[in-house]
């Protein structure tokens, strides 16, 4: 890890304020930018991991050099011809300088090439449309073709993209028919869980790792209240941490909650025995 | 609304709007509100019929001008169905269940209940059946029918161990080389605590890419609601088919509504907006075949469209039964591995829909 400078490349991208100083976004104290920056993006005082963009995660894991895009000329179409969506979709290009939810490509990590994808929540809230599942769909499929592990990293507000209705909802399946043929290779797929992994990114591919980690403190869960009146009706059920990282290892549904900083280091060691 | 039938429903003192006949009476008290034309003219009929039958009266005549009004009537009301009146439809309280098909089309059902890891759900139903004497797993959500059922089966919102247990009859299916058929009718999955703490995400994400790799023919049918998650944690099989007023949904209307809005009672148009009729599913590549119901839809006539679910099914297994199992894996995998629009930039035309 060198000393600072960990995400200089992209520096315009951030979801913090410009300045030389920040309010965290959980306990609300200042941090200095550089500080935050150096410490991977984790508040100091409280430990909170504040989301990362892809770009940022790719050049937090992966080594300096050797990740290469793919398919970023793939652009949604609009298929629903849903109120609004072309405009949205092009304000967050707009906004990220991303053309889609989902970036993918090869990188190494450690002594590994390990074919990834990521979904970045500034774009959509990480909703998984038809570009996202190709995306990934794509990742997975070349994983097969040289035999190489798959690490995916979500980070998905809503799960799949509404504004693409049914053909959303295919992209479930079809990123879980091509991890399965991954899968029934014996080629590993690790899984990371970040802040936020809901819906139907949980309820897919983001649940199909052989091994799955989550970083400390990320919302990770299938129905946000939001959405449906069954789920309001038990919020008074709920225990302290529903639906975080650490509740979803208690429950055995996460491998391993990884802090940010022993992220890359742990990545590593599973690839290597693995491998 | 027909000049005909509007007489009739204007005359209060008419005698035979009173009487009362079980099915019919049926049909009006859970007729929708685009129904209900619909339901009094058949009540009518059958209270002409009654006289006719009963009292020895004649009124055949009438009998038959009525019955060409109802068919008048109900084509027209169903040839202008909006995507909303189809939500209304596929939640019917009256449509066919899953266990309706089974006892309809299916012979020796035996029921089995297990999941193997923490209990039955009453809301995934599923067992051993022969078709026409060929023997098959079936599996399906069901929903119920009267107050009491329909807690006791959750609405049709099936937890953790009801996808297991689906699963774990999908497998055994394969040990045993049996066709796998699903019946998906389910407003979501569960979504309460207790789902969230027992990986309701993990056994759907699970049965998707353990059903892929079936080496066996699967088909599932989309009777009711295809209702996100929920519904495609048993359907991912080689043959998708839906019923006519069935939907297939990411999100269930009024959810929509909710987010895009604030304001639920918007649903009708996110339901056009989210396009999610079978002719869209259809038309999308989602699914295989719109089975059609009968005049009215599929609760006017259960043995009717079983029948033609029935037949759906036979022409489908009949279509996989030549093909080895890796065929039906690699054919499967290409069916799910389209879906999807988009194009690529610098390129001219859109690239996939559906096929
Ligand atoms: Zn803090």
């Amino acid at each position: 890890m060198p000393p600072g400078g960990w995400f200089s490349r992209h520096k315009p991208e951030s979801d913090l304020p410009e300045g030389l100083w920040s309010k965290c976004e959980r306990c609300e104290r200042i941090v200095f930018v550089r500080d935050l920056e150096r410490n991977l993006k984790v508040c100091p005082h409280c430990d909170y991991h504040h989301r990362l963009t892809a770009w940022e995660r790719i050049e937090m894991l992966t080594e300096p050099g050797s990740f290469s895009e793919w398919d970023a000329d793939l652009r949604s179409s609009d298929p629903l011809g849903f109120p609004e969506y072309p405009e949205k979709l092009e304000k967050d290009r707009q906004k990220t300088g991303l053309t889609d939810a989902a970036v993918s490509g090869c990188g190494s990590i450690g002594a590994h090439r390990v074919s990834m994808g990521l979904t970045d929540f500034r774009f959509r809230a990480g909703a998984m449309n038809s570009v996202v599942g190709e995306r990934l769909t794509r990742a997975v499929e070349r994983a097969v073709d040289e035999r190489l592990p798959v690490l995916l990293v979500s980070g998905t507000g809503g799960g799949a993209s509404m504004y693409e209705g049914i053909l959303s909802l295919m992209q479930m399946p079809k990123t879980s028919v091509a991890l399965a043929r991954h899968h029934d290779l014996g080629l590993l797929f690790i899984s990371l869980l970040t802040d936020p992994t809901m819906a139907g990114v949980y309820a897919s591919w983001a649940s199909l790792g052989d091994l799955t980690l989550a970083e400390p403190g990320a919302t990770i869960g299938f129905t946000g209240s939001r959405v449906s009146k069954q789920a309001q009706a038990h919020v008074g059920r709920r225990p302290a941490n529903y639906q975080t990282a650490e509740f979803q290892q208690d429950r055995g549904m996460v491998d391993r909650v990884v802090p940010r900083k022993d992220l890359k280091a742990t990545l590593e060691k599973l690839l290597d025995w693995t491998a | 609304m027909p000049e005909a039938l509007m007489k009739l429903l204007d005359a209060k003192d008419h005698p035979l709007l009173s009487v009362e006949i079980g099915e019919v009476n049926r049909m009006r008290r859970h007729a929708l509100d685009f129904e209900k034309p619909i339901a009094e003219v058949e009540a009518n009929i059958a209270s002409l019929k009654q006289i006719t039958e009963g009292i020895g009266e004649d009124r055949t005549e009438e009998i038959r001008e009525l019955e060409l009004l109802l068919e008048h009537i109900t084509r027209e009301i169903f040839s202008n169905l909006s995507a909303w009146d189809k939500v209304q439809m596929a939640r019917h309280e009256l449509r066919p269940y899953t266990m309706d098909y089974v006892r309809l089309i299916f012979d020796d059902f035996v029921e089995i209940h297990e999941d193997r890891h923490f209990g039955d759900d009453p809301a995934m139903v599923g067992g051993m059946a022969t078709l026409d004497g060929e023997r098959v797993m079936v599996i399906g959500h069901q929903k119920g029918r009267d107050a009491k059922e329909r807690a006791y089966r959750n609405f049709g919102s099936a937890k953790p161990e009801g996808y297991r247990k689906a699963l774990r009859l999908a497998q055994m299916a394969e040990k045993f080389r049996r066709p796998l058929l699903c019946f998906v009718d389910t407003p979501a999955a569960d979504c309460t605590v207790e789902a969230e703490e027992r990986g309701i995400s993990e056994s759907i994400a699970r049965n998707m890419r353990d059903f892929a790799l079936l080496k066996i023919p699967t088909m599932s049918i989309v009777i009711g609601e295809g209702g996100s998650g929920g519904a495609v944690g048993i359907a991912t099989t080689n043959r998708v088919a839906m019923l006519e007023h069935s939907i297939y949904s990411i999100i269930p209307p009024e959810g929509c509504a909710a987010i895009l809005w604030r304001d639920p009672d918007r649903a009708p148009e996110a339901a056009e907006a989210l396009k999610l009729t079978a002719e869209h599913a259809l038309r999308f590549g989602v699914v295989d075949e719109v089975i059609e119901e009968p005049m009215g839809g599929a609760h006017r006539n259960y043995d009717e469209t079983a029948r033609r679910v029935k037949a759906s099914i036979q022409r489908h297994l009949s279509e996989l039964k030549g093909l080895s199992g890796g065929d039906l894996v690699q054919s499967r995998y290409e069916r799910f591995r389209r879906l999807g629009e988009w194009y690529e930039e610098g390129r001219a035309s859109i690239a996939v829909a559906g096929g």
